[in-house]
This record gives C-alpha cells, structure tokens and sequence, in this order.
C-alpha cells in the first residue's frame, strides 16, 4: 500500500509553504462555483482540503495500481494495427480507465465543463506524482492542454461538444504541429487548411513525430494561408477518422507507452479555433507553454523515481565491508541528487505558482465588474505575465537536464547492476532522454529565458526576491545571493553590448546564473518558512543521535550548501561570459573541419 | 409481487480494521488482545473488493450500492471511504449494546440490517484482517436464508434472477448459479478496487453520521444538530445511523449475551519445520507414514 503523494515529504512541505490561499481564490473567482456545483469549495480552506485529498488520491493509485505497470508497458509498447488504428500498451489502457475512473482528466477545465478546476501549482505536483509512476503515461495525463487550448480559445459550441468527454475522460487529445520539415522551427509548417464554397474547412498532408497522434480529438497547426511565416498559420480541431491515417508508429528510446504518430490527412473536416492567423503567434504558444510545465512536471517524476532506487541501492549494497553510501564519492552523489530534485521542485512549483496568478489576473479582467481593480490587475498583469515567460523555459530546461543527470548518476551509483534491465534506472535514463528536446529543445529553451534574463524581468524578479523577509538563519546566504545577482547583472549589460548572437552563444551561462540564484532565494525562503514539519534523518548507528529534524532546519543546511557551491559556480560562469571568446563564430569551420564522410 | 425494472440494490459489509500489515512493538495488550490505539485503522482489504464488485454491478446493470458497518462511531471513516468510490447510501450500526460482539452476535445484527434493507445482493470480504475468521458473511446468509456463494473470484453472469460466479477453492474453481436475493463474499483477487473518484471525494468529505454532528455542535455552540442533519440529507450525505431498537433486535443475541465465543488464551505460536522428510509415492510408503503419524498422535 504505497502513496506517492504521502512518502514525499518535500512535496507535502511545498503543498504548505506556497501560498495555495491566494491561488486558489484567484482560481474559483472569490468561491462563486459554491452554490452551483456540489463539489466546489467554499473557502480557501476548503479548498486546499480538497487539492490534497486528491493528490492523496492519485498518490495511492499511481503507487499501486500505476507503477506495477511500468515495467510492462515499457516492454510491450504501443501497436499499430493492419487497419491503421493503434491499441495503447495494457497497462497504459489500465491506467488511463482508472485515471477517468478518478475523475482527474480535466483536472484544471472550468467546473461547468465537468472539471475540477484545479489550478496549475496542483496540476504539476499531480503530473510529478503520476510520472514517477510511468513517464510514458504523462503524455496522456499531461495533455490536458489541449482541452484547456479549447477552453481558452474556442468558440462557446466547440468547448460544449469537446470538454464534457475530455473531463469525463472519454477522449483523449494530440497536439499535432511537428512536420518532417517543421520541427523546432513552427513557422515552416505547410499542412494545408483550406475552404469549401460552404465555407467549411479541410486538413491536407503529413504531420510527424505526434505524441498520441492516434487520439479521439486533434488540435492541429495548418496553414490557412497564403502568406509564409507564422502568421499564415491557423489552429484547427478535428476528430480522429478514416480520412486520418496513422502511417507509422516511431521506434523509439524511451518513454514506450506513449505512441508517436506519423499522420498523413486527406482532406480531414475540420473546425477552425479562434481567429485566422493567430493559430502559431497566440494559441501554440500558449499551448506550448503549458505543455513546458508538463514536461519538467514528467522530469521530476521520473527524477524522483530513479533516485529513490539509487538511495535504496546505495544503502543496501556493501563494498569494502560498508554500505557504498559510506564512501565519500558515492554521498556526494546522492546527496547532489537529492538536492538537485528539491532544487527543480522549488522552481517548478514557485512557476506554475506565477502562471496560476497570471490565469487569475486575467480571469479579472475578464469579468471586468470593477473598473478600479481592473486597471491595477491590468498593471500588475503586465510583469506576471513577462516573469511566467521567463520562468517557464527556466523550469523546462533545468528540471529536464536535472533529470537526465539524476538519471545518469542513478546509474552510477548502481554500477554494472545500473546498466541492467534488472534495474529500473536503465528505463528511467531512457525515459529522461526525451524531456530536454520535446516541447522546445533545451537550447531554444535557453534562448526564451535569456531575453527574460536580460530585459530586466531578471533584474527585478531578483530584486523582489531578495527583498523578502529571511529568517536570521540565513541572512548570510541572501548576502552570497546579492553579490551573486550583481555579477550576473554585468554579465547580461556585457552580452547585450556584444550584440544577439553573442548573448545567444552565452545564454546558457547567463540562464544557468540566474537560475542558480533564483532557486538560491527560493531555498532560503523554504528555510524561513511558517510550516512547522519533523522529518526524518537516516539512521547512522549511534543511537543518541536524533531521529528527526525540523524541516525548515533541513531546508538552511541545503540552502547552504546549495548557495556556497553554486557562488563559485556564477563567478567562473561570468568569466567565461566576459571572456569575450567568438571562436564558436569565427573558428568553426577550421576547427571542425569538412563534413565527414559515413559509410 | 413488485419487480424491479433497472438494476440490482447491493449492500456491501465492510469493516474497519487495525492495520495488521503495520504492526509495531505496541499492536498487543498485556492480556492478548489487540490494541487498536496502536494501529491504524483501515477499511478492510477484502471488503474494497466486495465493494468493487458491488459498483462493477450498478456500473454494468444500474441500482443501488450501500455500505453498512457495525462499529464504533469512528467507524464513519470507512463509510466516506464507500461514499468516495461511489456508494450511494451509507449506513452506521452503532449502539454500546454491541460491545463484545464475536461472530455469531455480529452477523445476527447485521443480518437485522439487511433485513430492513432487502437487497437483491450482499456482498461481504471473504475475511477481516483483524479476526480471519470469514465467518460473518455465511453466518447472515443462513440467517436470513439466503443462498450464498463465498470465495468469489469472478462474476460471471447476471440475468434477471439468476447469478453464476466463480469460486476459487484454492485447488480448483467452481462455478456456482444461484436465484436473488444472495450473499456473495469475495477475494482479493476478483478485481482491483479503484481509487476514490475526485468529485465524489470533494463532495462526500461533508458526509457525517449524527453522532459527528453532535460531537462537533458541543465544540461548537453555532451548530444546530437537527438543522445540520437535514441539511446533508438533502444531499444525500448523511450517514444514517441505527441503534438495535431501531433493528428491532432481540437483545439476547447481541452482545456480550449474544456470543458465546470466548477467549480463553492468547498464544504466539511460531510454526517451524525443524527436519523435512521425503516420502516416496508409493502406497506402501504412504501407509507406514499415515502409521507413524497416528503412532505420534498427529492425527487420529
């Protein structure tokens, strides 16, 4: 009887620590679904109540219904049959009858729409939670964007047909954008969406690499124009059938239970979402970045899962008559590890945290019944939403890079018995693999957060941030944290001076900088929290020692050592930065040499 | 005769037990018996299943699912727990005339309940974790002469009258046809009960037996008992609440009177094979072990 929501205690830390009050007034608009829906919640309180008994829920099932599958689903995959549908591995169509069993398919759709209304910040602990228990099936749970796509943007007869069955989790949706020749770069879409005398539209040609392309419900990209570029790009909404051929099923590295569509549309009907043009410019983009959060979501998860074999493995296995957690190079893995989860946590909660007050900000000026508030909302708007822009690339690109690292250590730690099916790390690392290049590969990730980093969103988030009240505990920390902020600050003027393609060829530097500060605060935050938690200490053998410690005292010992380190870090990164090194420019060609030839 | 036109009426019997699966230095009291403060309590493991089957059932042919327990008012827990997974009706048997029940008296006061019910179907776990005896469940079927089925592993029809399920006997399987009303009890391995749904967790939360209202109106002087319980009423989360008068139970069976178990001594009996021996299969062989076993007392 395990609990994936329960045995994680820094989850339940930071389900305390974030302020869901607010996010969850923002989200139920001041408690006014009360008195219409037997299920929404009254008060703040009440709320939160709800939040977590259903992430207590879903921790239950996808400890011991959903992770007994994995294992399974990696090795039987998905099928595409001779008539041109694709069955889903058993315990991928297992899961998904009980995900719909426990109502969680639209977890963030509007109540009236059968939802739950379950804002972001829960949405990405309840994505972390159930990709732990399988990576491969995040990409069915996790794409509930694709509903809330509808919600956002459709006209009112589109979400009434679509999100009812989408809550019920009747069908499940695709995002289908990527073509042979459109990958990262979107705007090269050539699909075809064209028009009848009637005015009816129709999809004509092939889309690649599309995650559950076989689903009920397609969202996809077309160009409805004449004009090339992203703005002759519209999105559509079409239903799965025979003019829809799933021409191939991909063969790939990890994540198996998830099928990866090629798609081949002869001349599909389909119905328009929003306005002409806007489909690349406005709804992928924001579809997109909803779709950046899942991902460092299924990251974390599958993060959590490897690491928690490594720590059981580092325990339990003796070498030189220890157990090999004893051995300098092997704790230091494991506590980097650990830290390195904790770490993509606190900046993916605080994240989807920021896009919530963004959602809720909007969600005011919507209803427009005070004119005052609106224009302050419309003020305020305005940096939450540059900062959600910032931080949601930040959170992408670290979270799948700490995965992939956490996973790679995993397996080292485990050593030969890591490189073995045996072992669950081998399936993990291969799960990982995907996070950093699907949704936005890391470097066009870097490429969104560093125009954040330096256009001043940077500056005064960081800013706001060390203007929070610390606990004493830690005040020498924000000091480290501030000398920090002004070494990266000169970092981004000097980029910004050597012009775009120099801030490019050092974004990573200038990102992982502020990242290394932002999460540095947050640390230093959790260390000063109110929520008052024991959490355990791993017994050492001497029995005097204590069992338990307070977490907010865990929370300044990371903090230190996460900051101290990372301090060292920034200054050798700035150096590279002021370097002023274009060899990357000027040399490639010699260095690198002819193309080589492959035989 | 009145005939239902949709659907099948269950009423599962679950039980909350100490989490036996957790059992620390503290599970036993000095006189042997077991120490629920020191254990969590849970909904007990079969009775999920038997639930689970019960909802299969309305899923499938429609009607009505209740949950029913007989326990101490904290016993409401479980019954949210039915609420959550989609029971439509919960109901607490409680009254200190209980108290010092065994199985005899249990399943005489639970069949008064299910009596008052007239279910097409009840369902019951093969076992508690608690007690092992799987003797409650066949007990209220005699009782109440119906027909029953236990160790169910499978429903296999359901028409009109008339149910077939399987039975697994551990070294073979039956399968068994019996008319309505029926007691099934079944195994954990019919089904894999399913998580609580979301919406019905949010909205079934509030469900509360009169005895919780009353406990939080003496913390509370805002709270009107009586206003309170018909407010969940109206939205079907009260958690109705029987006494044995309202069973119209005859006293003499329940209780401490009614049972006539009683414990005599509480024993840890750890059982080793300290030496194996191979018997070949032949009938002589079988014949001079059969011999030594009788010798030593073993059996005969």
């Amino acid at each position: 009887m395990g609990n994936f929501y329960k045995d994680n205690e820094d989850i339940q830390f930071l389900f305390r620590h974030l302020d869901l009050d607010k996010i969850a007034q923002l989200q139920e608009e001041d408690f006014r679904y009360a008195k219409d829906f037997d299920y929404a919640p009254e008060d703040a309180c009440e709320a939160k109540q709800n939040y977590e008994m259903v992430l207590d829920a879903m921790g239950r099932l996808s400890a011991d219904y959903i992770a007994p599958r994995s294992e399974d689903i990696d090795q039987e995959g998905n099928t595409l049959n001779e008539d041109g549908t694709v069955s889903y591995a058993k315990g991928i169509a297992n899961a998904l009858n009980a995900l719909a069993k426990a109502n969680v398919m639209g977890f963030t759709l509007p109540h009236r729409f059968g939802g739950l209304n379950f804002p972001n910040t829960i949405y990405s602990i309840a994505i972390e939670i159930v990709s732990r228990a399988d990576a491969s099936l995040m990409n069915l749970f996790g794409l509930q964007g694709i509903a809330e796509t509808i919600n956002f943007f459709a006209d009112d007869d589109i979400k009434q047909h679509y999100l009812p069955d989408f809550a019920a989790g009747k069908v499940t949706g695709s995002m289908v954008l990527t073509e042979p020749d459109a990958g990262s770069d979107l705007q090269a879409c050539k699909l075809r969406a064209f028009q009848d005398d009637d005015g009816n539209w129709y999809l004509h040609g092939v889309k690649r690499f599309i995650t559950n392309g076989c689903s009920d419900v397609l969202l996809v990209l077309a160009r409805s124009e004449e004009r090339i570029g992203g703005l002759g790009l519209s999105l559509f909404v079409c239903d799965r059938g025979p003019t829809i051929k799933v021409r191939r099923l991909e063969d790939k590295l990890g994540i198996h239970g998830s099928p990866t569509c090629e798609l081949f549309f002869d001349n599909t009907p389909c119905q328009i979402i929003g306005e002409r043009q806007r489909g690349l410019v406005t709804y992928v983009m924001s579809l997109m970045n909803g779709a950046r959060i899942g991902i460092a979501g299924q990251s974390m998860g599958i993060a959590e899962a490897t690491y928690r074999v490594a720590r059981d493995y580092a325990a339990s296995r003796e070498q030189f008559g220890v157990p090999i957690e004893k051995l300098p190079a092997v704790r230091d893995m494991v506590i980097n590890m650990k830290m390195a989860i904790e770490a993509g946590r606190a900046l993916l909660y605080q994240t989807s945290w920021i896009v919530d007050h963004e959602i809720g900000l909007n969600k005011i000026i919507e209803r427009n019944e005070d004119k005052d508030s609106v224009k302050a909302t419309r003020q305020e708007l305005k940096f939450i939403k540059r900062l959600a822009g910032m931080l949601t690339p930040m959170s992408k690109y670290f979270c799948s890079e700490m995965s992939n690292t956490v996973s790679y250590d995993a397996i080292q730690v485990l050593g030969g018995s890591g490189y073995m099916r045996d072992y669950a790390c081998e399936r993990h690392a291969r799960d990982a693999r995907i996070t950093t290049i699907y949704e936005g590969t890391s470097q066009l990730q870097v490429v969104a957060a560093v125009r954040g980093v330096c256009s001043g969103t940077g500056e005064k988030y960081l800013a706001q941030l060390a203007g929070k009240n610390y606990a004493d505990s830690v005040k020498d920390l924000t000091k480290l944290l501030a000398e920090g902020t002004d070494t990266l600050l000169k970092a981004a003027v000097f980029v910004k001076e050597q012009g775009v393609d120099y801030m490019d060829l050092y974004g990573r530097q200038i990102v992982d900088m502020a990242i290394a500060l932002i999460i540095g605060y947050y640390f230093c935050d959790q260390a000063s929290s109110q929520v008052d938690m024991e959490v355990a200490i791993a017994d050492n053998g001497d029995a005097e020692a204590p069992k338990t410690i307070p977490m907010v005292k865990r929370k300044e010992i990371i903090a230190r050592r996460y900051i101290t380190r990372n301090a060292a870090l920034i200054k050798s990164l700035a150096e590279e930065v002021f370097s002023g090194d274009k060899t990357t420019f000027k040399e490639y060609e010699t260095l690198i040499g002819p193309v080589p030839e492959i035989a | 005769m009145e005939t239902k036109s949709v659907g099948y009426d269950c009423v599962v019997l679950v039980k909350q037990v100490p989490d036996t699966k957790r059992i620390t230095g503290q599970a036993m009291n000095e006189d042997g018996t077991v120490n629920r403060a020191a254990l969590p309590a849970i909904f007990n493991p079969e009775d999920l299943n038997a639930l689970e089957l019960a909802l299969d059932i309305k899923d499938k042919f429609g009607g009505t699912v209740t949950v029913m327990t007989m326990g101490l008012p904290a016993a409401a827990d479980v019954l949210r727990e039915g609420f959550y997974r989609g029971a439509d009706q919960a109901i607490l048997v409680t009254d200190r005339r209980c108290a010092a029940s065994d199985t005899l008296a249990t399943s005489y006061i639970l069949s008064c309940g299910v009596k008052k019910l007239n279910p097409d179907i009840v369902l019951c776990g093969r076992q508690a974790i608690d007690g092992d005896t799987a003797q409650v469940g066949p007990q209220i079927a005699e009782k109440l002469s119906l027909p029953q089925i236990t160790y169910v592993e499978e429903l296999i029809s359901l028409d009109g009258k008339t149910i077939v399920a399987k039975r697994n006997l551990g070294n073979g399987w039956q399968e068994v046809k019996a008319e309505l009303p029926v007691l099934l009890t079944v195994l954990d391995t019919a089904n894999e009960p399913r998580v609580p749904a979301a919406k019905r967790l949010m909205k079934c939360k509030a469900a509360k037996s009169r005895l919780e209202v009353e406990a939080l109106a003496a913390e509370d002087d805002c709270i009107d008992v009586d206003a309170t319980c018909e407010a969940l009423e109206e939205k079907d989360l009260l958690i109705k609440q029987w006494d044995l008068d309202f069973l119209e139970a005859d006293l003499k069976w329940c209780g401490r009177d009614g049972s006539p178990t009683k414990v005599h001594r509480i024993q840890s009996v750890v059982l080793a094979a300290k030496e194996t021996k191979q018997v070949e299969s032949s009938q002589t062989a079988i014949e001079s072990m059969i011999h030594e076993l009788i010798v030593d007392h073993t059996i005969g």
